[in-house]
């Protein structure tokens, strides 16, 4: 496969990934836990590193899933204590990150791995590094991570679709029916880190976040359904990345940078124009839609 | 003795740093509908949460038809407050019904269609069926209580908590509910009910808790229902409800 094929292919799969994680994160809420955790792997990675000395997929999505979940678990008691929610995602991931980009220039040294590309990903560098695998032949190291994340994601998606579906909408009922509300919400921050550190190589720990959060913000804007939301989000996220990839050829700029941009338009395009959330349907429904308020009788 | 089906002794629970219930203890007897009032804040919500573990209790004991509410959790329904949830979440009436199987379903199972005809059917006891289809934000909301209703119905529960089912609801959606609720009571079920409107209680409920922090009274409407029980209830609050306001308690939004 050429060059172009593998970064465009990368970047869809950080998209469709992306894009069916978000729409539970939008869902329950928690686009700021996304901001967090997507810093925090860095932490898990560098720690990963310093104990295996080795940078390679199954390292550092362990290591990642460890610091995902470090991260939610510590939200959670700061919250439980009394610290508001926000400030408590603010303090928690700020310190952890912080303490991961000073490990990395104290410890780390000389290695393939610096803050600046954690932040903001170098998705042009991807088909240079490339394993052999049986079957597959020769492939770029991070396309295949983000293949079997995909896959991870995928599969937790059809098993637990049930038990985020309810614990998103009534956490009370799940309980009360037995649904291990805690477990699932931690089961879904580890399915994001996962995500998030797969999509690392890519696009950064910053615009990982826009892949995660606008796709599935755009889906919310067209659809009802669950399903078709799901659908459209991950949808959204493939097509963000093929034309923020468009977008970076013609203005000879960063294809991570560029992608990100592109869920920003569509999002905006979805925003004016959803027919059935859109501003302008809004608009054209007028006050028929108005004079029937949502919630009274 | 066993032949409550639900117990609570002594129990107290806290909300921040207030405690809210303090040496709560009454009985319920089978086939019983009892109205749950009090003024705001007299943690009638919190009660409910207590007795299923959704809220942590500083002491005392709650069993359920003789054993933990653990053991007995399917026996036991919940209808949480109409407001409590996002109702522009992308789900439609059926969708929400169907959530009421969740816990029968199993893991990694998905609804089958003997679980939507179910729904339906649940659905359609609410007078809904027509609804069925409909996204949840564009239901009214005497509608949505009907929803969450049904979804309490295909739990076939035994013993229902209800929180405010009548709290701002239309007049045929309080007819629906209270001929549902005289349907489970008929049928041997067990409800209970925070409710709101004093007026109601002694044509709906046959039991009455007084709730303010703790027990106040408890017992058959008729003997518990009192004007001296309610003044000890409402305290001051009560002074505006002889004109025609009788609305003591409306719900929080």
């Amino acid at each position: 496969m050429s060059y172009t094929a593998w970064i465009i292919l990368t970047a869809s799969l950080v998209g469709l990934s992306c894009g069916l994680v978000g729409v539970f994160l939008i869902l329950r809420r928690m686009a700021m836990m996304a901001d967090a955790i997507s810093h925090t792997v860095l932490l898990g990675i560098v720690t990963a590193y310093l104990v295996t000395r080795e940078l390679h997929g199954i390292h550092m999505l362990i290591g990642a899933v460890i610091a995902g979940l470090v991260t939610a678990l510590l939200v959670q008691w700061f919250h439980q204590l009394g610290v508001q929610q926000d400030a408590s995602i603010g303090v928690v991931f700020t310190t952890l990150f912080a303490i991961g980009v000073i490990l990395i220039s104290t410890s780390v040294g000389n290695v393939h791995l610096d803050v600046q590309h954690a932040l903001m990903g170098e998705i042009t560098f991807v088909p240079w590094n490339r394993i052999d695998l049986p079957l597959l032949g020769e492939i770029p190291e991070a396309a295949f991570l983000l293949m079997i994340v995909l896959l991870i994601v995928l599969i937790s998606i059809l098993a637990f679709y049930k038990g985020w579906k309810i614990t998103s909408f009534d956490p009370a009922l799940a309980v009360s029916l037995g649904i291990p509300a805690a477990a699932m919400h931690y089961l879904f921050m580890g399915l994001v880190s996962v995500t998030a550190v797969a999509s690392f190589d890519a696009v950064g720990a910053i615009l990982v976040v826009a892949m995660l959060v606008t796709p599935a913000a755009s889906a919310y804007l067209w659809t009802d359904r669950l399903i078709v939301m799901l659908a459209l989000s991950g949808g959204f996220g493939v097509a963000s990345a093929v034309i923020g990839y468009v977008i970076a050829v013609w203005l000879d700029t960063s294809i991570s940078a560029s992608m990100a941009f592109a869920t920003g338009i569509l999002f905006v395009i979805s925003f004016l124009f959803s027919p059935l959330h859109g501003l302008a349907s809004k608009y054209m429904r007028g006050k028929s839609s108005r004079a029937l308020p949502k919630n009274s009788v | 003795m066993t032949s409550h089906v639900l117990q609570v002794e002594n129990v107290a629970a806290s909300y921040r740093k207030n405690t809210v219930l303090q040496n709560v203890s009454f009985q319920v007897k089978p086939g019983t509908l009892t109205a749950i009032v009090g003024p705001n804040g007299a943690g009638k919500s919190t009660l409910l949460k207590t007795l299923l573990d959704l809220h942590p209790k500083l002491s005392g004991h709650v069993q359920f038809f003789g054993s933990s509410y653990q053991k007995m959790k399917r026996k036991v329904g919940y209808v949480p407050q109409r407001g409590s949830v996002d109702w522009d979440f992308p789900a439609d009436a059926l969708d929400v019904v169907m959530m009421g199987l969740y816990g029968q379903i199993g893991w990694l199972r998905w609804p089958s269609r003997r679980h939507r005809e179910l729904a339906l059917e649940a659905l359609d006891k609410m007078g809904m069926a027509d609804y069925s289809k409909r996204q949840i934000s564009q239901l009214s909301g005497g509608q949505q209580q009907r929803v969450f209703l049904a979804r309490a119905l295909v739990q076939n529960a035994d013993l229902y908590f209800m929180d405010e089912p009548l709290a701002g609801v239309d007049a045929a959606t309080e007819r629906a509910i209270m001929r549902i609720l005289n349907e489970l009571k008929q049928s041997g079920k067990t409800v209970l009910v925070v409710h709101h409107d004093l007026q109601t209680v002694e044509d709906y409920f046959d039991h009455v808790l007084l709730l303010n922090g703790t027990v106040i009274d408890h017992g058959e409407t008729k003997q518990a229902f009192t004007q001296e029980n309610i003044a000890r209830t409402y305290g001051g609050a009560l002074q505006w409800m002889k004109g025609e306001a009788f609305y003591a308690h409306p719900a929080r939004k």
